[in-house]
């Protein structure tokens, strides 16, 4: 117990426990839903309670964590959750991708090519691919204890007969280690290469639905698509206006009342690092 | 009364909370990667037969709600009950994590879990005489870049065509924490295993 009266970590030790069970298990299964059994949390959904009980039963006071919210580091939901873990677990926090050891995200992947010895943690509002098209939770099991997949190919085939490709901009399913079909959370598709054999791990929790998942590192997760219609992550045709990155993924912003706008990176460390280097060698 | 009664209980983690937390985060990465040997930092003072790292594991990951099977005999039951507090059950296929000091228990005899809940299966923590990274075996699989060396002495001769058997059930199969002395490696169901040539 630490003077504020909570545990390291804020869990008691028999959730963490269950948590990290169902951590191990999941590594194990790549892409496959494991349910945990925790208490309720006191914490209210919208937060990312999943990705914060992944987070609160993995870190340790060794690790600097990193969290953002649509790829910003300084969104209300990012401070508030770095500042709980520097509360409950005394743990260094840091705004840089190389620097994080845990990075909590929800909604994004950074563009700074994660590496081993990392662990990206997703907060997840809804873990099955499958809910959409088959609202029954027993037949959605069953669909992957087969890995009965035919109905998002359907689904993503009618797209490309009504729009002339996939019209899935966001949450685009995921095949993990050629045979889990996976949510990868609410990322832009345009992060889903991102998370191809990435040498960090990846956690997923999801808190409304008590269900953690994980890709292990160097584990293929590749994107639904067809051969004649291959995958494409989509980014707007413009440079950053900040930093002039053409890689990132860009948020178009509005600057005035006057409709005009640009476009700027998702990522703020990503965006600001590149701006300071830039201004370095100017 | 038993002798156990008057048995002195060695001691479990010296700070539980820190302790099973760095415990897990070995396991945790040793799982992700298979083959790579993980050396554990905070070990408690288990009794004989027990590696410190297979009781460091067990501590970490066994509780009330997890059967566990040993057979490493009673002062390690009584350690195990007292520490973990978790049930310990006869038949190894009740298990939901074993804890081998002798001979490996037969894998297809194990909690493979099902179709849909291939989660609900066991994990054997083994004992065995050594773990280097050396090139006896080339892994590859899930969370292994290429392919990673491993050599493990104390196996049986069985081992690889049972390991191959268990790959063969995916997604059901039981997952593997070998432990020697302070290290340990994991070697999930997802991990292919050839022999060197
Ligand atoms: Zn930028």
């Amino acid at each position: 117990m630490t003077a504020l009266g909570y545990n390291f970590g804020y869990l008691d030790e028999n959730t963490k426990r269950m948590i990290r069970r169902a951590l191990l298990k999941a590594v194990a299964i790549p892409g496959h839903q494991v349910p945990f059994g925790a208490r309720e949390m006191p914490l209210p959904y919208g937060w990312g309670t999943g990705g914060i009980a992944v987070t609160a039963s993995v870190i340790g006071t060794g690790d600097r964590l990193k969290v953002i919210d649509q790829g910003a580091d300084d969104t209300t939901n990012a401070v508030s959750i770095r500042r709980f873990f520097a509360k409950v677990a005394g743990v260094a926090t840091t705004e840089s991708t190389a620097e994080a050891t845990i990075i909590q995200t929800r909604h994004r992947i950074p563009e700074t090519r994660l590496r081993e010895g990392q662990i990206l943690v997703y907060q997840v509002p809804m873990p099955e691919p499958l809910f959409r098209l088959e609202p029954r939770v027993a037949e959605t099991r069953r669909m992957h204890a087969l890995a009965d997949y035919g109905l998002m190919h359907v689904k993503l085939y009618e797209d490309i007969a009504r729009h002339g490709h996939v019209a899935i901009s966001y949450n685009y399913p995921v095949l993990v280690g050629g045979r889990y079909l996976m949510s990868p959370s609410p990322i832009p598709a345009f992060d889903n290469p991102k998370m191809d054999r990435m040498p960090a791990l990846q956690l997923f929790g999801a808190g409304r639905e008590k269900r953690i998942y994980a890709v292990p590192p160097y584990t293929s997760v590749r994107s639904l698509d067809f051969e004649d219609h291959p995958f494409q992550p989509v980014r707007a045709d413009a440079p950053c206006a900040l930093c002039g990155s053409r890689e990132s993924y860009l948020d178009e912003v509005l600057t005035d009342d006057q409709g005009g706008r640009m476009f700027v990176c998702s990522d703020t460390d990503y965006c600001n690092t590149r701006q300071t280097h830039r201004e370095a060698a100017e | 009364m038993t002798p156990l009664d008057s048995m002195p209980l060695t001691p479990g983690f010296a700070d539980p909370v820190a302790d099973a937390q760095s415990c897990f985060r070995a396991l945790l990465e040793a799982m992700a990667r298979p083959g790579r040997v993980q050396r554990l930092a905070a070990l408690p003072e288990a009794p004989a037969p027990l590696s410190p790292a297979a009781a460091a594991a067990l501590l970490t990951m066994a509780d009330a709600e997890t059967p566990v099977w040993t057979d490493a005999g009673p002062a390690a039951e009584a350690w195990l009950r007292f520490h973990a507090g978790c049930p310990l059950v006869a038949r190894p296929g009740e298990a939901a994590f074993l804890l081998a000091s002798g001979p490996m228990p037969p894998l297809a005899a194990l909690a493979a879990g099902t179709e849909e809940e291939p989660h609900r299966s066991a994990t054997l923590v083994l004992q065995v005489a050594a773990l280097e990274e050396e090139e006896a075996w080339r892994l590859s699989g899930p969370g292994i870049e290429n392919s990673h060396p491993l050599r493990v002495e104390g196996l049986p001769d069985s081992f690889l065509p049972d390991w191959a058997a268990n790959a063969t059930r995916f997604p059901r199969g039981v997952d593997l924490v070998l432990c020697a002395g302070p290290r340990l490696v994991a070697l999930p169901r997802t991990t292919r295993i050839e022999e060197a040539g």
